[in-house]
């Protein structure tokens, strides 16, 4: 069934659309992650401008994750202090985001630095999830400890000032690596496109030491908030979000998601952590070998003013 | 320097035009029409085709001229500013490394004919009635000047290239059927992602390699209903537009929270 996108301006096969949400839904469910970093270059792909696909996507993960953070609510595993106060550095952070992806824009690089920081984070964060995760299956089949002991005694981290208590996570923290960690997210979130919760998430667990009881639920949350302000952002700057092809995304993408979510129940974590690794690492790769290979076509053609 | 050149050319072109609509005045008529003058986009738009029909009038007192009509029919889209960028392999990868700006070239270009134009006109009146997707005016800037540069430039070459990979620009040098030696059609087809705007319709009548006769028409290309509705408000009203689209994606996740509800 063809439909005619008011936004994005071209006709688009409604089932494909909600196929590639549900199936990245699905994906976002089973890991807790918003699915940014998949649905983005999927969009692309079938012939939808960047930056139409960037706003629109934004507003699927805010509805994934709406129904994912409400039941994490109801099974009181979202920290709200934790996210409120990555909130704060995370609205810095997109702000500064925006502000050189604008600056970006007007030297035309960049196709590129999203490409590089497609490579760089996707690629990093794949292998270290990936590798963490074989180390966690080699310790359970030698019969030690199954359960994640993170490891490394308490660092640097934990000895700086402002130290307040995250009372749902059991944590006792200074708010500065908790908000140095929120800007990051922003900025990385409004130059990739992305919630970041791939980014997130590891940074909370082995940097913060959060507990992977709360983790998810708190990442969901914060990633909620974020992509609300960024699909009004993205409303009132650029006019580019396709109401019709988020709400397309997102019938797909919520219902993928509850049957992800309870896929990932019956996976055990350190197979869901070295999954979520290797997904991660082959999209860093196939945009390694994107920009690493000749292209097909030299050229390309954008509208003047446009991404 | 270069635009004063320009200048000049333009003003020769004006006055030659003049000459020409002098004599045109006891030479053919065109007399057209388009199928659609307005083509609406709605919710199940996948493409459309037009269909340009006309007719030359030839001289009430012209001693039974049986010459060959030959006719270019230009249709050009909205204007629009583009870029082309070239790639190009630096430390091992392949970034955007030089472009150019493209000023006010036709979203939507394409230029159908009833025989090869190379046979219809000599080059220079192919050059100077812009017809054929090597000939038809297409500026660029280049440092500080603006001009068009050969066709054969490697960046206006991967240019209509693209465009033509994506249906918005053609060239079909058989596309225009004379019915009768003076009736005639053409199709113009337009593609999905049909730029939205006000198309002009160029119609030029050769005799023996020379303009005969001109004329004009246009349509436009209209979203209505529910997509102008989309559109006006995206554009007109971006806050509550992002505010009403951001509550849809809140209610989406809500309900799916309570249909998908197990505990």
């Amino acid at each position: 069934m063809q439909l005619y996108l008011p936004i994005a301006d071209i006709p688009i096969n409604v089932f494909l659309i909600l196929a590639m949400g549900a199936a990245v839904g699905f994906v976002s469910g089973m890991f807790g992650i918003g699915g940014g970093f998949l649905l983005t270059p999927l969009l692309i792909f079938i012939g939808i401008s960047p930056s139409v696909a960037v706003a629109s996507v934004s507003t699927h993960i805010a509805a994934s994750s709406l129904s994912g953070a409400m039941s994490y609510w109801r099974k009181r595993s979202i920290d709200l202090t934790l996210a409120l106060v990555l909130l704060g550095g995370s609205i810095v952070g997109t702000i500064l985001g925006v502000l050189l992806f604008t600056y970006l824009r007007t030297l035309g690089q960049l196709d590129l630095v999203i490409a590089l920081s497609y490579v760089v984070l996707l690629t990093g964060v794949g292998s270290a999830m990936f590798y963490e995760g074989l180390r966690a299956i080699a310790r359970a089949r030698r019969g030690g400890n199954p359960t994640l002991r993170r490891p490394g005694s308490h660092g640097w981290i934990h000895g700086l000032p402002l130290k307040m208590r995250f009372k749902r996570s059991k944590i006792y923290l200074s708010v500065i690596p908790v908000n140095a960690i929120g800007l990051l997210i922003g900025f990385i979130g409004a130059i990739m496109g992305v919630g970041g919760s791939f980014i997130l998430i590891p940074l909370l667990i082995y940097v913060l030491r959060v507990p992977t009881s709360t983790v998810i639920g708190t990442s969901m949350a914060l990633t909620l908030v974020t992509m609300v302000i960024a699909t009004v952002l993205h409303a009132v700057t650029n006019h580019q979000v396709d109401a019709v092809l988020a709400l397309i995304l997102m019938v797909g993408g919520v219902t993928g998601a509850q049957f992800g979510a309870r896929a990932g129940q019956r996976i055990r974590g350190e197979h869901l952590r070295l999954l979520l690794g290797l997904l991660i690492l082959a999209v860093g790769v196939r945009f390694a070998i994107e920009i690493a290979l000749r292209p097909d076509d030299l050229y390309i053609i954008r509208e003047a003013g446009g991404a | 320097m270069m635009q004063r050149l320009r200048l000049a050319i333009a003003g020769i072109t004006l006055s030659l035009c003049g000459l020409l609509a002098v004599q045109d005045a006891h030479a053919e008529r065109l007399i057209v029409s388009v199928s659609n003058h307005r083509v609406t986009v709605t919710p199940n738009y996948s493409g459309e085709e037009l269909v340009l029909f006309g007719s030359v009038e030839p001289e009430a007192n012209a001693p039974g001229f049986r010459g060959n009509y030959d006719l270019v029919v230009t249709v050009s889209g909205p204007r629009a500013d583009m870029v082309t960028r070239r790639k190009e392999r630096k430390f091992g990868i392949w970034v955007n490394a030089d472009s150019r700006q493209f000023l006010n070239v036709p979203s939507y270009l394409a230029i159908s004919s009833n025989r090869p134009l190379d046979l219809i006109a000599p080059p220079d009146v192919r050059r100077r009635q812009q017809l054929g997707l090597d000939n038809v005016l297409l500026t660029q800037r280049v440092g500080t000047d603006y001009a068009d540069v050969v066709a054969s430039d490697p960046f206006r070459s991967a240019f209509v290239r693209l465009r033509t990979e994506h249906g918005l620009y053609r060239e079909v040098t058989s596309a225009v059927t004379f019915l009768t030696p003076t009736l005639f059609r053409t199709g113009i087809p337009l593609p999905a992602e049909v730029p939205i705007g006000t198309y002009d319709v160029d119609i030029k009548l050769f005799t023996n390699g020379a303009l005969a006769a001109r004329t004009q028409t246009a349509f436009e290309v209209v979203k209505v209903g529910f997509e102008q509705f989309i559109a006006n408000s995206a554009r007109h009203h971006g806050l509550l537009y992002g505010l009403a689209t951001a509550m849809m994606a809140l209610m989406t996740g809500w309900m799916a929270s309570i249909v998908f509800r197990r505990d």
